[in-house]
């Protein structure tokens, strides 16, 4: 596939989903252009909605067309795709048993300079606590691709973070990916570092890389999908390694890592660092000054694996 | 079927709800009971529904959004036949198939699972507009409350409907003039109602909500209207037929006794006889 950024990514999979299926419906709240979505609107027309600056009408609307069959797929900024809109989610979509999909642009630090009332780093937080609902994060555009298509035909309302602007690349065109099951993207037996999304995993990766040159051998695992968490997998490599590092764009209390740390608790209690934000609001300015700011950089994440 | 025996059917719903809240002791009477006219009309003469078939793609559709009347909308359906009336009796007790607010997952028949107020008409405007998208030739209803109406997301879903030209869309203000905590005009002044509902590009009509004539006469009107959503704002009385409840501020969740619930059910009979 070409290297599209990750909106354009987004919105090619759903332009091909749509060519064989009318049921693929776009809804949009003013915010067509940021969530990189045009395209579909003009290649689609019939099949787009802009609710205007209206997001919880966004989600009631799309749930009136799951229940008539549609498969709705609405994106705005991930502060009101989650804060702003959770009770519509709840109730209208998954209380009413109904296949919503719902992205959220620009989670955490890659809102840059919307700054912190629109830096998201609690949308992990309140959805995980919605039952059946599938919560995941794509860190490139290949991965995007493949899951957005399994979300589409998942039978519950799905919740995906979006970084919106860069195009990245972890994997191959042919790598195959599955909703629920993360993926291993190295090897290791000291510990496992396990990170989710577009920031931290190309990190995760480097940081392996820093920490092998000191003779620590990391495993890396791409968590893409936080809720089902891939429970399988991450006692795999607890036994295996005994040491959890998780890291996220989120904050450490309530996301992906809170996810790993009840489970391992639970069944397989080894060292777990839980890495995210500390319990802090966003703040406004560049992609690599928030990340030196917030600890999301290979070097933080290799020191704090070394004294794991 | 004919007036007379619509208005003796929903003397006979009127009851049911009656019957199947007072079997617990306690529900949301005065707003189930300010409905029953608009569901008889709906459910006996205007939709298009199979109750052997309550899930065919292109029926009619109704989005009760003032969930909490659903006892209201389970007498009618039960009626109707889409499940047995003994089923009524199992309202709101562990296990049921009939929640205090609709549940679209455990109800034959109900269409869209409601209870936090404001969020019906936006599915409702969703349902309209996928149905459009798959050219049914049908209609999408709404029921709102008053109170209901004091919610953000219903001036959001009436914004909506009017852009996207819902003309299918027929929905109904059941303005009891009640909220929770008082009279609604002390609470959050609606008036005037039908204005507002004029002036997001609606068609409006306002009618006696306890007259099945008026209201089956007012929703042929909102059929022919065309590239416009229907409002009928309804006027009616919260718990309407219940003496215990009837013009109550206390009704919207009320308790009463079996000596009330008898009375009031004895009272509806005496009404049924007049009819033959």
């Amino acid at each position: 596939m070409s290297d599209k950024n990750m909106r354009d990514t987004y919105c090619a999979a759903l332009m091909d989903l749509a060519k064989d299926n009318k049921d693929i419906v776009v809804l949009d709240a003013d915010l067509a252009g940021a969530d990189g979505v045009v395209a579909f609107a003009k290649a689609y027309p019939e099949q787009f909605i802009n609710t205007g600056v209206a997001e919880a009408n966004m989600i009631g609307i799309a749930s009136g067309l799951s229940s008539v069959g549609k498969i709705p797929f609405a994106s705005t900024f991930a502060c009101f795709a989650s804060r702003r809109v959770y009770d519509q989610f709840f109730i209208s979509s998954n209380y009413a048993g109904l296949n919503v999909n719902i992205t959220g642009t620009d989670p955490g630090i890659s809102t840059q300079y919307n700054g912190g009332t629109h830096m998201t780093f609690e949308d992990i937080g309140i959805m995980r606590n919605t039952p059946d609902l599938i919560i995941y994060e794509p860190c490139d555009i290949v991965s995007l691709n493949a899951l957005v298509r399994q979300a589409a035909a998942a039978p519950a309302c799905t919740y995906m973070r979006l970084h919106r602007k860069d195009t990245n690349r972890i994997y191959k065109d042919e790598e195959s990916f599955k909703l629920g099951k993360g993926k291993v993207l190295r090897d290791g037996s000291d510990l496992t570092i396990i990170a989710t999304g577009f920031v931290l995993v190309p990190e995760a990766l480097k940081a392996a890389e820093l920490l092998e040159a000191k003779g620590i051998n990391a495993a890396v695992i791409d968590m893409h999908t936080i809720k089902p968490l891939d429970e399988e997998l991450v006692l795999e490599y607890a036994k295996k390694t005994n040491k959890i590092l998780t890291c996220e764009n989120h904050q450490a209390a309530t996301g992906m890592g809170s996810a790993v740390a009840k489970f391992l608790a639970e069944n397989h209690p080894v060292k777990v660092k839980v890495h995210g934000i500390q319990g802090e609001f966003g703040e406004v300015g560049k992609l690599d000054y928030l990340k030196e700011r917030f600890g999301f950089t290979a070097e933080a994440i290799a020191g704090m694996a070394e004294v794991l | 079927m004919d007036l007379e025996q619509l208005e003796k059917s929903a003397l006979k719903i009127r009851k049911m709800i009656i019957k199947a809240i007072g079997n617990i002791g306690i529900g949301h009477i005065g707003g189930s009971l300010s409905i029953v006219e608009v569901l008889t009309a709906l459910y006996y003469e205007c939709m298009n529904v199979d109750p052997e078939n309550p899930r065919l793609a292109d029926r009619d559709r109704l989005v009760l959004s003032k969930g909490h009347a659903g006892p209201a909308l389970y007498a009618v359906l039960a009626e109707r036949g889409f499940f047995p009336a003994e089923m009524l009796e199992s309202l709101n007790q562990g296990g049921t198939k009939l929640p205090s607010h609709c549940d679209r997952r455990l109800t034959p028949g109900i269409d869209m699972s409601t209870g936090s107020l404001g969020q019906g008409l936006s599915a409702a405007v969703g349902i309209a507009l996928g149905c459009r998208m798959n050219d049914y030739d049908n209609y999408t209803y709404a029921v709102i409350g008053d109170g209901e109406s004091e919610e953000g997301q219903i001036w959001e879903a009436a914004m909506a409907a009017a852009h996207y030209s819902l003309d299918r869309l027929i929905a109904f203000t059941d303005y009891n003039k009640m909220n929770i905590d008082g009279y609604t005009r002390d609470i959050m002044n609606l008036d005037d109602l039908g204005a507002k509902w004029s002036a997001f590009n609606w068609h409006v009509q306002r009618i006696d909500g306890h007259n099945i004539e008026l209201i089956v006469e007012a929703v042929e009107r909102a059929k022919k209207t065309v590239g416009r959503p229907s409002m009928i704002i309804l006027d009616t009385i919260k718990g309407k037929g219940a003496l215990f409840a009837e013009g109550k501020l206390a009704s919207h969740n009320m308790a009463f006794s079996p000596e009330d619930r008898d009375a009031a059910i004895a009272t509806l009979t005496e009404q049924e006889k007049s009819y033959v």
